[in-house]
């Protein structure tokens, strides 16, 4: 039961029971609570990661289950080196309560991974398991095609 | 002139939170400082309860919960409007739980009155009145009041600030205090010479706090402009920290199962299955609840998820038939109130006169904040610690103290950001859960964390609420309105529990956006009735105006069509007769979403106007018919907040209000059966989305006199609206929500 996880770039060594939702495993056990929890049924998006850049719901995803290397929030920028997306969240002020924003960058930033230039539906369709109960939706939506534009000028 | 504190007695008899125990009380106290929760040390500076300066810089204090209003923002600016420090380069922490930091704003919502129309006088006695929240400690964010509350004080606690640094840095140089300016957090002498806050934060914790006027509106650098969030930063990067994410050394993790009946106890609990499972350290019995603590929330989950309960039956109504049922007998009953009575509702009718008769019922809804119920306690016999997202700190403190024996000056409040509070943690049930577990884990921090599905069955819901309206129209003219509202009361249940002052008189937050809408009409009447308590009830954004607004706008709506009339132009001409300010935000959305009274096929417009916490919203909400199914596509939002503090804030204020709005609207509601609640998880408790969420543009206007609210106010008309531009498009009016079972929306 003990695994080896790669997540943003490091090596943790983790003894839990394989059937322990990644999101725990981060949360608890590493002490990297960047990544939210919200409902545990794949029904809000708070606590997505990437697995080798696909965006991915760590509530559902089993420890034994985990292949790949993980990116989590804290791995794709800091507070004094912001990845491109998050400067472009800063500079629409999208987050209120916030508690949703990890996830919502996490799977706007593997969106953008594969789309440099997502049109509306397109973030419509990427961005629709991602659940905002404040309801930044106008402008996460501009700030995904804010940080299109910058990441592609870059 | 009769003096205040006489006023004020008259006047918490009329209002509905008499309750409060103003009567009692009185409020000749109220002028007297509290006392300053920070503690000074040595070289460090306690300017007042808001400031403080040491060696490493300035730091301040916005006690108010930051759920995603941006309060923690706001409040730091009109601080540093005074104070010449960049919001953006100071540390703000939101403080410990303190009677100084009371709520001066909210008591002062409980005077009799429209608002809309309250003269100066009433204002001030408004703020008179308020002072009293400091008997009760009362330290709470909420009635999106924290505007009004710290416009005036925080910039007197900068404005004090700066002239005690001053002063200090006057009597180091030897020259006179008028002499000296400041900027950036320096003062700066005439010749030159300039001196840090920090650097003169030793000698100023020697000298008395000195006052000044304030500055003059055409003087602020802050106020009405844009101010980046303060907790813009960390909350993109993960490492804002809310409830859930705190850590303490050596801390264990907790799951709960509470009864799914309110207010009914345990039998009896066999934990068998759950003992040996991995990660299990300690099961739990909470008398009406078991719990398990554990190496990891997941893991003491399903631990918890084994325990078989026999929980004692429900004492109430067990179907939404029955306590629908329930609700609707209050209507047998007399009036609570009837705050509203123009003309003569009961007079005949004029001849050729027309009369809609309509009954509208709204379900009880659940909060469903992100960040489920959670606290994290620390008991150590003699003292105890609490972190939580709370709206709260002192309602919070008093209950650990009544459930530990504790004094409340051994309990330590730490507030964290709160992921959603919509008025679900004005509450104390989570944070008592917690402080319950910790009692039997003497030593060992845990962290308590709700499942969704506990989260979302044991709630105080939004009421379910139920209005009969009687209205007439005659030659394109609206002639009566009479409703009547009956659900439980938020505002008499709420005292009960919080305050445990049993509360009597009329409820004016019970018909809140219902008897004080600004619409001149001859004959206006409404009356509000109180069901009996049953499922537990509470503050949900907006509270009573969240069904209130789609009652009273709904029978507006109806009876301009009854009128042959256009339902814009009908509702300015109803606004403009009493209150201009109304009748601006209307003309405001009719030129943004260029109204024209017509739409083309397949498309349906709705307009809205409710007047709210000072501030009166209109919306319009344009729906398409894709392929059969309705589409949300635009919403256009004018409010009118008086003074807006940060109108890019603000702004985001108003979609957000709308959004929660046009989610219940759509998908909101919480059912029983068999007592317990039937919804669980956000499969069928859904939201507005990505896709689902109409284009938005936002108008913030600044005409009336006084100073609105912008959390709640932009809740209430986005179920109206969206409704009556359905029945524009469909021709069929919505009298009941959510909108999902009548109406195929795409989604
Ligand atoms: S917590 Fe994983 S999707 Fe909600
Ligand atoms: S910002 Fe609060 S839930 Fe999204």
């Amino acid at each position: 039961m003990s695994k080896t996880l790669r997540i943003n770039g490091k090596t943790h060594q983790v003894d839990l029971p394989d059937d322990v939702p990644l999101l725990w495993v981060l949360r608890d056990e590493l002490g990297m609570t960047g990544t939210k929890f919200g409902c545990g049924v794949a029904a809000c998006g708070a606590c997505t990661v990437q697995v080798d850049g696909e965006a991915m719901r760590s509530c559902q995803l089993s420890l034994g289950d985990v292949e790949g290397d993980v990116t989590t929030i804290e791995g794709l920028g800091t507070p004094d080196n912001l990845a491109a997306i998050q400067t472009a969240w800063v500079e629409h002020q999208v987050a209120q309560c916030g508690y949703c924003q990890s996830g919502q960058i996490m799977q706007a930033a593997s969106l953008l991974a594969e789309n440099p230039a997502p049109s509306d539906a397109d973030i419509d369709e990427a961005m629709q398991g991602n659940l905002c109960r404040c309801g930044t939706y106008p402008r996460i939506r501009a700030a995904i095609h804010s940080a299109a534009k910058m990441m592609q000028e870059a | 002139m009769a003096s205040f504190k006489k006023i004020a007695r008259r006047s918490f008899l009329v209002g509905s939170a008499a309750i409060l125990g103003g009567v009692a009380f009185g409020t000749y106290k109220y002028h007297q400082p509290a006392p300053n929760p920070l503690e000074p040390a040595a070289g460090k500076a306690v300017l007042n309860p808001f400031v403080f300066v040491d060696q490493s810089g300035v730091t301040l204090i916005a006690p108010r919960a930051e759920m995603g209003q941006g309060v923690r923002t706001s409040w730091a600016a009109l601080i540093a409007e005074e104070l010449d420090v960049d919001p953006g380069k100071v540390t703000v922490l939101h403080g410990p739980a303190a009677k100084a930091y009371y709520n001066s704003a909210m008591m002062g919502e409980v005077l009799p009155g429209r608002g809309y129309n309250n003269s100066s006088f009433q204002h001030s006695l408004g703020q008179v009145v308020g002072h009293t929240a400091k008997f009760f400690d009362l330290q709470v964010t909420g009635g999106s009041s924290s505007m009004k509350d710290g416009f005036e004080r925080m910039r007197r606690a900068g404005a004090s600030a700066r002239e005690t640094l001053k002063e200090a840095a006057a009597q180091k140089l030897g020259v006179s205090r008028a002499l000296l300016e400041t900027k950036d957090g320096q003062v700066l002498a005439p010749d030159g010479v300039t001196l840090s806050y920090a650097e003169l934060a030793a000698d100023a914790a020697k000298i008395d706090a000195q006052e000044v006027e304030l500055r003059p509106a055409s003087q602020w650098k802050y106020i009405g402009k844009t101010v980046p969030r303060v907790d813009m930063v960390a909350k993109v990067t993960g490492t804002a920290g809310f409830g859930v994410d705190t850590r303490v050394e050596g801390m264990k993790f907790a799951a709960i199962k509470q009864s799914p009946y309110f207010g009914a106890g345990k039998r009896s609990f066999d934990a068998s299955a759950a003992q040996d499972m991995p990660g299990v350290e300690a099961i739990l019995d909470l008398g009406d609840a078991v719990a398990v603590v554990g190496s990891n929330t997941w893991l003491a989950q399903q631990a918890v998820d084994a325990i078989e309960v026999d929980w004692e039956a429900p004492s109430y109504p067990e179907t939404t038939d029955a306590i629908f049922a329930e609700i609707a007998q209050a209507f047998d009953g007399s009036p609570n109130s009837t705050m509203r009575d123009d003309g003569d509702v009961e007079a005949a009718l004029p001849e050729g006169a027309e009369v809609i008769e309509a009954e509208y019922q709204l379900p009880y809804l659940a909060h469903a904040t992100m960040e489920p119920m959670n606290a994290t306690a620390l008991y150590t016999g003699d003292a105890l610690q609490i972190w939580a997202p709370n709206q709260g700190p002192t309602v919070v403190q008093q209950a650990a103290a009544d459930l530990t024996g504790l004094s409340k000056d051994t309990i330590q409040v730490h507030t964290t950001y709160l992921g959603g509070g919509f008025g679900r943690r004005i509450e104390v049930d989570y944070t008592n859960r917690a402080v319950q577990i910790a009692q039997q884990m003497k030593g060992t921090p845990v962290q308590l964390t709700w499942s969704r599905e506990e989260d979302m069955s044991h709630d105080y819901f939004r009421p379910g609420a139920i209005a009969r309206y009687r209205a007439a129209v005659k030659d394109g003219q609206a002639v009566m309105v009479h409703g009547k509202i009956a659900a439980q009361s938020t505002t008499r249940e709420a005292a009960g529990r919080m305050l445990g002052l049993p509360m009597s008189g009329p409820d004016k937050g019970h018909v809140d956006a219902a008897f004080n809408q600004p619409l001149a009409i001859p004959s206006f009447r409404v009356e509000g009735y109180l069901a009996k308590p049953m499922i537990p009830v509470g503050f949900w954004r907006s509270v009573a105006a969240s069904f209130n607004g789609f009652f009273s706008d709904s029978i507006i709506d109806e009876m301009a069509h009854k009128a042959g009339r256009d339902p814009l132009e009908f509702r300015l001409e109803l606004a403009r007769a009493e209150w201009e300010p109304a009748a601006k935000v209307l003309e405001t959305v009719r030129e943004m979403s260029g109204w024209s009274g017509t739409t083309p096929d397949g498309i349906g417009r709705g307009v809205a106007m409710v007047y709210s916490f000072g501030t009166p919203v209109a919306q319009v909400i344009e729906v398409a018919d894709q392929d059969g199914q309705i589409r949300i596509t635009k919403a256009w939002i004018a409010a009118d907040l008086g003074l807006a503090v940060d109108p890019q804030n603000i702004e985001a204020q108003m979609f957000g209000g709308l959004a929660y709005g046009l989610s219940a609207a759509c998908f909101g509601e919480i059912t029983f059966d068999g007592g317990a609640v039937e919804q669980e998880n956000f499969p069928d408790y859904d939201a507005m989305r990505m896709p689902s969420m109409p284009q938005v543009e936002v108008a913030v206007l600044q005409n009336q006199k006084h100073m609105g609210g912008a959390g709640e106010p932009g809740t209430p008309p986005a179920a109206p609206a969206l409704a009556n531009a359905i029945f524009d498009l469909t021709g069929q009016r919505a009298r009941r929500l959510p909108l999902m079972h009548d109406f195929d929306l795409l989604i």
